[in-house]
């Protein structure tokens, strides 16, 4: 309660918390298409290939305004993504290779760009690792609204080409064939990935804004089947980790926001993939044990209904150790017995004879029906 | 030897040793694998650092190469559960042990000189200063690091070419054979690991994956042999290194981001010009297959109508576009262009064929 009282009250920390939320929603959206087409590290090879815009835009306007510098990344995010297609569709080329030389061959020369504006005096030092690292602290309510207003567009995009772009993230070739335009609506898709990318620049910075958009996508995809509430919750996953990234940070001494909420979201992913229902580590060793244990009351009800088909009385009790030898030796027969008594389908006549409720009959005929 | 000497010698060095595994890593199309190892690497750095508490210290490379097959390792464990695909698994690793990485040092190693831009960016250009002996040499450490590196990757490229061959283009054979895939992945990208911490110090990380893919991918443009792939490859590597330096000296900048551009260049200019396998060689191709193609039709046409009462209706110059359904233009000059190969000849307005069109008509439909 304290710390939300903290939020509203410090304008520094609402601000970045504000900002890296916003940030958080849009990438989680929009990695949700990108995790599931496959294309995780599109995201890292376009944030770096900005560095060039964003120099190239300061070159030319003198300006250091958000907005000139994210139209500048933007533009060469989508030079970038337009040489990969190329170089993909042409070539035997893989795009795992196209990604890597132009995430590596646009940075480098951004990198030469950016000398040649300290050579002109100009101050950039901090600004090259405002964008390698970003700088979450620096965000401005001005920024926010900026971000936010994007934002709102980008969501409004996704949501006006809902139908377009599930059909690009699950069947492309279908989507031709209905007649739309699959390579526009692949653009599309990629520009408005490089703008929730480069709206993240400022906040997390180039290396971890990958993590953005693939770690919220990845845990959302471990609970759910369904593209609406994948995105959602990635995009929750997004914010919460944004917002509880910037807390962080703004406690911890020398902890800056960016590594601080890659580390959350991570640590979501990492949740997310032990802990999900159905899909998860832990859920499915769980599902496989119980279905171990069914499989073994279902055998010995089994042996047990077999035994009493020798004898007139079907309730006639059997000694353990021919049950033990009818389970093949494999041992546990007796807990399983157990467990069988306290579901009312065995009773223990002596100490080692067993035998079957009228109910356990029952339940074992059930058994035997499905078993044909 | 000259500072600038020197340095254009390590540029060459580093460029080399990066471009020889590159070749494996982009044609397992593990590319990116690249560009998670050599962000990671910085953790392996800092807890070295940490551990020895000297920056110098021989023992940070084998740290940080470590760190870079943990990388590989922990991308595995990821994929192997089956709930995450490969490319989300690198991206979810490699920056959460890079924040690691840049926490560790914001926290514990302030005051020391790693900080994560020049890391990120190298000093090639003031690798010059840090000395060390060498056999009685004294040369840049950067020149011995990188040169031991190289003659490293060249020895082990030697020894398991063979290996290295069939578990990139067969990895069913090369278990069936009994090599173990497992053991060559994770020693290549041990290699991978070690070439990429040492070449660190002369252009950092990202610039890294530059001199690691883009001189194999355009080796791959010329040519499909993996020898000569490694040769064209380093060659590439050793033409960004030299072009690199010429460039950041003409124009007083940074030398990794020349060598990256520079690397970017050779690359567009392969992908544009490469025989065979170039954007113009392929549309050059596309096109001339378009009028053999239509060529091809013409003829065909001609022979079916052959001889037949229908010949001089179907076989008219100036009608023939509607029999074969193309636009008038297109269809002069496809017969232009086959009277300039010699299949067809003009006679009072009709097209024959000549032995030649009549070959290779027949010889189409055949096929």
């Amino acid at each position: 309660m304290e710390l939300l009282i903290e939020i509203f009250s410090d304008y520094t920390l609402r601000t970045v918390a504000l900002g890296t939320a916003v940030l958080g929603i849009v990438s989680g959206a929009l990695g949700t298409y990108a995790v599931l087409r496959r294309q995780s590290l599109l995201g890292d090879a376009m944030s770096h290939a900005a560095l060039p815009g964003v120099v190239l835009a300061f070159m030319l306007t003198g300006s250091r305004e958000p907005l000139v510098l994210i139209i500048g990344a933007g533009i060469a995010g989508i030079i970038g993504t337009l040489f990969m297609l190329v170089i993909t569709r042409f070539t035997r080329i893989h795009a795992d290779s196209a990604l890597g030389i132009i995430l590596s061959v646009f940075f480098g020369f951004g990198l030469i760009l950016l000398q040649v504006v300290e050579r002109l005096g100009l101050p950039n030092r901090a600004g090259l690792n405002v964008f390698l690292f970003g700088q979450a602290a620096t965000l401005l309510q001005r920024d926010v609204i900026i971000m936010l207003i994007i934002s709102v567009f980008v969501l409004a995009m996704v949501a006006l080409f809902w139908k377009e772009f599930k059909l690009l993230s699950f069947d492309r070739d279908f989507g031709s064939s209905l007649g739309f335009n699959m390579v526009w609506i692949d653009i599309i898709m990629i520009s408005l990935l490089v703008l929730a990318i480069v709206i993240g620049l400022q906040a997390v910075g180039v290396v971890l804004m990958s993590a953005m958009i693939v770690a919220p996508a990845a845990a959302a995809r471990q609970w759910t089947d369904n593209l609406a509430v994948m995105m959602i919750l990635s995009a929750i996953f997004g914010a919460i980790s944004g917002i509880t990234g910037a807390i962080i940070s703004s406690t911890g001494a020398g902890l800056s926001t960016g590594p601080v909420v890659v580390l959350v979201i991570s640590s979501i992913v990492l949740i997310s993939i032990l802990f999900a229902t159905k899909r998860g580590i832990v859920w499915s060793w769980y599902s496989r044990l119980r279905n171990q244990r069914i499989l073994r009351l279902e055998a010995i009800l089994n042996d047990m209904l077999k035994l009493a088909e020798q004898h007139e009385d079907p309730t006639h009790p059997h000694a353990l150790v021919v049950l033990e030898a009818m389970g093949h030796m494999q041992g546990g027969v007796r807990n399983t017995l157990n467990e069988l008594i306290n579901r009312g389908w065995v009773v223990q006549v002596d100490s080692t004879h067993y035998s079957l409720t009228p109910a356990g009959i029952e339940e074992a005929e059930t058994f035997l029906v499905s078993e044909d | 030897m000259s500072a600038s000497t020197e340095i254009l010698l390590i540029a060459i060095v580093t460029a080399t040793a990066c471009a020889l595994p590159g070749v494996f890593l982009v044609l397992r199309q593990m590319a990116m694998m690249s560009d998670a190892i050599s962000h990671t690497v910085l953790l392996g750095i800092v807890i070295g650092f940490l551990i020895f508490n000297d920056l110098d210290s021989p023992w940070l490379i084998p740290a940080a190469a470590l760190m870079g097959v943990i990388t590989v390792f922990l991308v595995e464990v990821f994929v192997n559960t089956r709930l995450v695909k490969e490319d989300a698994a690198i991206g979810i690793v490699f920056p959460a042990l890079f924040s690691i990485a840049v926490i560790l040092i914001s926290r514990y190693a302030s005051g020391v000189h790693l900080d994560s831009d020049a890391v990120l960016l190298g000093q090639l250009e003031f690798s010059f200063f840090d000395r060390t002996e060498f056999f009685g040499l004294n040369l840049a450490t950067s020149l011995v690091t990188m040169g031991v590196i190289l003659l490293v990757n060249l020895i082990l490229l030697l020894v398991f070419y063979k290996e290295l061959k069939i578990s990139t283009f067969d990895a069913g054979l090369a278990a069936a054979l009994g090599f173990s895939p497992v053991l060559i992945h994770y020693g290549l990208m041990m290699m991978v690991s070690i070439t990429a911490v040492g070449a660190f110090d002369a252009v950092g990380s990202i610039l890294v994956v530059a001199l690691m893919i883009a001189p194999a991918a355009t080796a791959w443009l010329f040519t499909d042999r993996l020898s000569q792939m490694l040769l064209f490859s380093t060659i590439a590597a050793v033409l960004s290194a030299v072009g690199g330096f010429g460039m950041a000296l003409f124009f007083d900048t940074n030398m990794g981001g020349s060598m990256a551009t520079m690397c970017g260049i050779i690359f567009i200019i392969a992908l544009l010009a490469a025989p065979n396998r170039g954007l113009i060689a392929v549309a050059l191709r596309r096109m001339r297959q378009r009028w053999e193609f239509s060529q091809t039709m013409l003829v065909i046409h001609l022979l079916n109508h052959e001889g037949t009462d229908r010949e001089a209706d179907e076989c008219r110059v100036d009608h023939l576009w509607e029999h074969l359904r193309w636009k008038p233009e297109f269809a002069e000059q496809v017969i232009r262009y086959a009277e300039d190969h010699g299949t067809v000849r003009r006679q009072r307005g009709i097209l024959n064929l000549t032995d030649e069109g009549r070959d290779i008509a027949e010889s189409a439909m055949v096929r």
